[in-house]
């Protein structure tokens, strides 16, 4: 087997230098009626080519050939074959969590520099490195949120991402945790009201996403302020980090849970991706996950280490503040590759491009008979419109033409089985975007 | 000295600052093609208040420093393509390129995890195939592969056996975890809601099955169990483990850590285990990537699949697969999306390079452990003398007595070219030395490996101080941890130029 360093006589001397008559001894603590007597039914062995061969055979079975208008969570961004060069080199690629502080000061000082990349963007003053996605750093910024607080009261935006509530649900079971849902406004954004009302001084944490899950900007400030006027935290998620280019820091929020899938990871159906954490330094010790920090060697030169571990699993067991102990590593360092890659400018030509093929988006959309914008807040790459008929229905035409369609709101959000979530970046061109207008068109056009 | 280290040789390295300070207005390294829509005004199309004019700090530099800046770091780190990663539970074997090849093929990166299902069959099958895989080799009935790590696989293996007992009328309260066990155990266990208790290891560094008997209650929902144990140990007596647990209604939890020992040879399944989760980045060699990212499928017998975590794969009419978003039993969602799908591929590809040719691996691996068990036996003390499996447990008993600890001489090991073992765990073993060189090295690397160790040996009794102020080779010494935890500093920030900042 290609990946097996070793000769048959090389075994034989190694058994007989251990004093072995066979490989089955050195199992021998293994009861006789467990071992299994016959080869494991698995496919293969195949080689290198058959291997490619295999999984190109399945990716012709996927979604090649279509355009698609999806976010919702997962958005299609340019990323530089750089990144991928300095990802698959083996010195980062084949290199264990940096506990050994000499040899592996390549993985801690990229980790700095995550850290202090995900703070300029956040305007927090600490980021950790890394979460498993942006659901479970939202998850785990309300649980840092429920330490910090001591209370056990959450009211999340049901404009939050469905999936990410839902994994906070599973965890909040458990902990002892009233998670309560806030409605939305006619302008899309979190209902005020509903949330003045909702807040009381058992409540630990208020949790928005913004651009939020229908794509509108949420104005934080004055959350902040009537979340901290009954002592609670704004826990703020965000799942577009582009946005970040254009858009104002989340800096009046008091943790920060940021999906970073955005800066440079390919959609991979669904992962793997990178979760942030992102707070102020007077919370960083009911942060989870790793830090790195800036120190001094016996000599005195600069060198970096993980830090503040006495917060994690490896050390506290069962009064850690997490049980995270493997995460997102390399993910982080594709994101700060990329994000040092695209530079100031590049983000926010970047940020700026989204927000103008989406603006352009819109209003392609919006001359079609029926066709209208559902919420006005300010959006950034992605808007919700309402349709004359079933997003469903109108997406099934949309297949035939090769165009993957937008978001169907009404899965979870039943009032809104007319609303579709459309993303555009820029990746999308600007022919792509009116080919779809003339499909949607066309659709709304057939009969019932 | 430098004779004996035969492995590694010192060599130019090139300083490098941070990022951050190489900036400079004005540079970029990438160029997006032109916009081909009407330019949006932020002005208008964001509110005044959501608008900023680029991010604060950001650096600004060029194709050639971004490269040359992560090149450079990238040498100061150890890898497995450098040599052995003798890493006592962490599995650091190779890591084939094929599968990172495949991870990144059109049709498999691209894809979106809301696409139409008709349209997402492919990724469907990598999902069914690599299901069908697992539950063979751990010989269980049901599998889910969305858990993102270990931890958050001990985490769903929990919340199903709680939804079990719920479902039964009572989730229980505690759950017993050995001292031997993994960190994550017990921080795992309080997320579930479960109040964890201890059992002590007998004198051979197994379960104290008669204490078992004793501690089994009617409040005891699960035993956690970690097989082999976290001394490379098999736990001999776990089939009739699992029936103690069985007899008073309670499950048996198998940490999946140290599969490495077991693929091919025996089942966890076949054992009596209920549930367990597997570590993709270690068995199945998904790369570690400096920390991740991992997958923790979980597999379990029939009684827990009602409670499965959503998505759920399901094979409809005409072999269509599709994943459903809705089970009434269901512990509910553990993490967005389809799991880590990128590290699911990279595991299956490993497993189809094998086929059933896998068992050889794990043959290997625990003749290298052994190998090395054998010639280092003697110079370094051995607490527990049980055979080991894949990973083999020494102490520092012997060296301490020079006043050398195991982290002196995992230090010193980095001078001979090798990474450390892993030092401060089993926690049950004062001053281990927990050594795993897996199935990935040739007989020449570990000869390379008991030299050294042999080396330091001698080191530690004639120069103890040459050991104790290792590594002498680095580009850094030991760092002070102390001092970084009690004045921390994690972010740059700009500044006046410094004396240190130049490096």
């Amino acid at each position: 087997m290609r990946y097996l360093p070793k000769s048959p006589a090389e075994r034989h001397d190694m058994l007989a230098a251990i004093g072995a008559k066979s490989i089955n001894d050195l199992f021998s603590s293994i009861p006789e009626r467990y071992r299994l007597r016959e080869a494991l039914n698995l496919p293969g062995p195949l080689s290198e080519t058959e291997v490619i061969d295999f999984f190109k055979a399945r990716a012709a079975e996927n979604s090649g050939g279509y355009t698609s208008f999806l976010g919702a969570g997962v958005y299609n961004h340019l990323r530089s074959v750089v990144t991928d060069a300095i990802i698959q080199r083996g010195e980062f690629l084949t290199s264990y969590t940096p506990y050994q502080a000499e040899i592996t000061q390549g993985t801690l000082q990229a980790i700095f520099e995550f850290q202090t990349l995900m703070c300029q963007l956040t305007g927090q003053e600490v980021a950790n490195a890394s979460m498993y996605d942006g659901s479970t750093a939202t998850t785990e910024a309300v649980l840092m949120a429920e330490r910090l607080t001591g209370r056990r009261r959450i009211l999340v935006a049901r404009s939050v991402h469905p999936e990410y509530r839902d994994v906070l649900k599973t965890y909040a079971k458990n902990s002892g945790l009233h998670v309560e849902e806030i409605g939305y406004a006619v302008s899309g954004t979190l209902d005020q009201k509903a949330l003045q009302a909702a807040l009381k001084n058992d409540v630990a944490a208020v949790v928005v996403q913004s651009p939020n899950f229908f794509g509108v900007i949420e104005s934080l400030p004055p959350l902040a302020d009537a979340a901290h006027a009954s002592g609670a935290l704004l826990v703020t998620a965000i799942t577009e980090g582009v946005s970040l280019g254009v858009m104002r820091a989340p800096a009046e929020a008091d943790i920060v849970a940021m999906e970073a899938q955005s800066f440079g990871l390919a959609p991979s159906y669904g992962g793997p991706f990178a979760g942030v954490i992102a707070s102020r330094d007077k919370f960083v010790r009911q942060m989870p996950g790793r830090l790195a920090g800036q120190t001094t060697d016996s000599e005195g030169r600069r060198g970096f280490v993980l830090t503040l571990a006495t917060r994690e699993q490896h050390i506290r067991r069962e009064k850690a503040t997490s049980n995270i102990c493997t995460n997102q590593a390399l993910c982080a360092l594709a994101a700060t590759v990329h994000l040092t890659l695209l530079g100031k400018e590049g983000l926010r030509e970047m940020a700026h491009q989204n927000l103008s093929k989406a603006q352009f988006a819109l209003a392609e959309l919006e001359k079609i008979p029926g066709v209208r914008r559902a919420f006005d807040a300010p959006f950034f790459n992605e808007f919700t419109v309402e349709l004359p008929r079933s997003v469903k229905i109108v997406n099934a035409y949309l297949l035939r033409e090769k165009i993957i369609g937008p978001f169907v709101l009404g899965t979870a959000y039943p009032e809104l089985t007319k609303h579709a979530l459309v993303c555009v970046t820029e990746t999308t061109t600007r022919a792509e975007i009116e080919r779809f207008a003339a499909a949607l068109r066309k659709a709304l056009e057939q009969p019932l | 000295m430098t004779d004996k280290i035969k492995k590694a040789t010192r060599h130019t390295n090139q300083n490098e600052g941070l990022i951050f300070e190489k900036s400079s207005p004005g540079k970029r390294a990438f160029e997006l093609p032109p916009l081909d829509v009407p330019a949006a005004d932020p002005a208008k199309s964001l509110a005044a208040n959501h608008r900023r004019e680029g991010v604060e700090g950001f650096p600004e530099v060029s194709e050639i420093e971004v490269i040359r800046h992560f090149t450079r770091l990238s040498t100061w780190n150890y890898a497995i393509d450098l040599g052995m990663y003798p890493l006592g539970s962490c599995t650091m074997k190779y890591n084939p390129r094929v599968n990172e090849f495949v991870a990144r093929l059109d049709g498999i990166a691209t894809e979106h995890p809301y696409q139409p299902q008709e349209l997402s069959q492919g990724c469907l099958k990598i999902l069914q195939l690599l299901e069908k895989c697992l539950l063979e080799i751990t010989g269980m009935d049901s599998v889910t592969l969305q858990p993102a790590a270990g931890a958050q696989g001990e985490l769903t293996g929990l919340l199903l056996i709680r939804a079990y007992h719920e479902k039964n009328g009572n989730p229980r309260k505690k759950v017993l975890i050995p001292d031997s066990a993994h960190g994550t155990n017990p921080a795992t266990a309080v997320i579930a809601g479960y109040e964890v208790e201890n059992i002590k290891s007998e004198s051979h560094g197994q379960i104290d099955v008669d204490k078992l008997r004793d501690l089994v209650t009617p409040d005891v929902a699960a035993l956690m169990i970690t097989n082999p144990s976290t001394l490379g140990i098999f736990e001999e007596r776990i089939p009739e483990i699992a029936k103690i647990l069985h007899d008073k209604g309670a499950l048996l939890y198998m940490d999946g850590a140290n599969m490495n020992a077991l693929t091919g040879i025996t089942r966890p399944g076949d054992l009596g285990v209920d549930v367990m989760h597997l570590n993709l980045h270690k068995t199945f060699s998904t790369p570690h990537g400096g920390g991740g990212p991992g997958a923790g499928p979980v597999a379990m017998k029939k009684i827990l699949e009602p409670f499965r975590p959503v998505p759920i794969l399901v094979e409809k009419e005409a072999g269509r697969l599709a994943l459903e978003q809705i089970r009434p039993d269901s512990i509910g969602r553990v993490k967005a999306f389809s799991g880590n799908f990128g590290v699911l591929v990279r595991a299956l590809a490993y497993i189809l390079a094998y086929g059933p040719g896998v068992r050889q691996a794990t043959e290997d691996a625990v003749l290298n452990a052994n190998y090395i068990r054998k010639h280092l036996e003697g110079v370094f003390d051995l607490p527990y003398s049980l055979p080991s499996m894949h990973e083999v447990v020494f102490s520092d008993a012997l060296q301490k007595k020079n006043g050398v600890n195991t982290m002196d001489i995992a230090k010193r090991l980095i001078d001979y070219g090798f990474h450390p073992y892993t030092t401060a765990f089993p926690l049950i073993v004062p001053g281990a030395l927990m050594i795993e060189p897996t199935e990935s090295e040739s007989r020449e690397e570990c000869d390379l490996f008991i030299d050294a160790m042999r080396s330091i040996a001698e080191e530690a009794a004639t120069n103890p101080e040459l050991v104790k102020t290792a590594p002498h080779t680095t580009r850094v010494r030991r760092l002070d941890e102390v001092g970084a935890a009690r004045k921390p500093i994690l972010r740059w920030k700009p500044e006046p130029a410094r004396s240190e900042a130049a490096d």
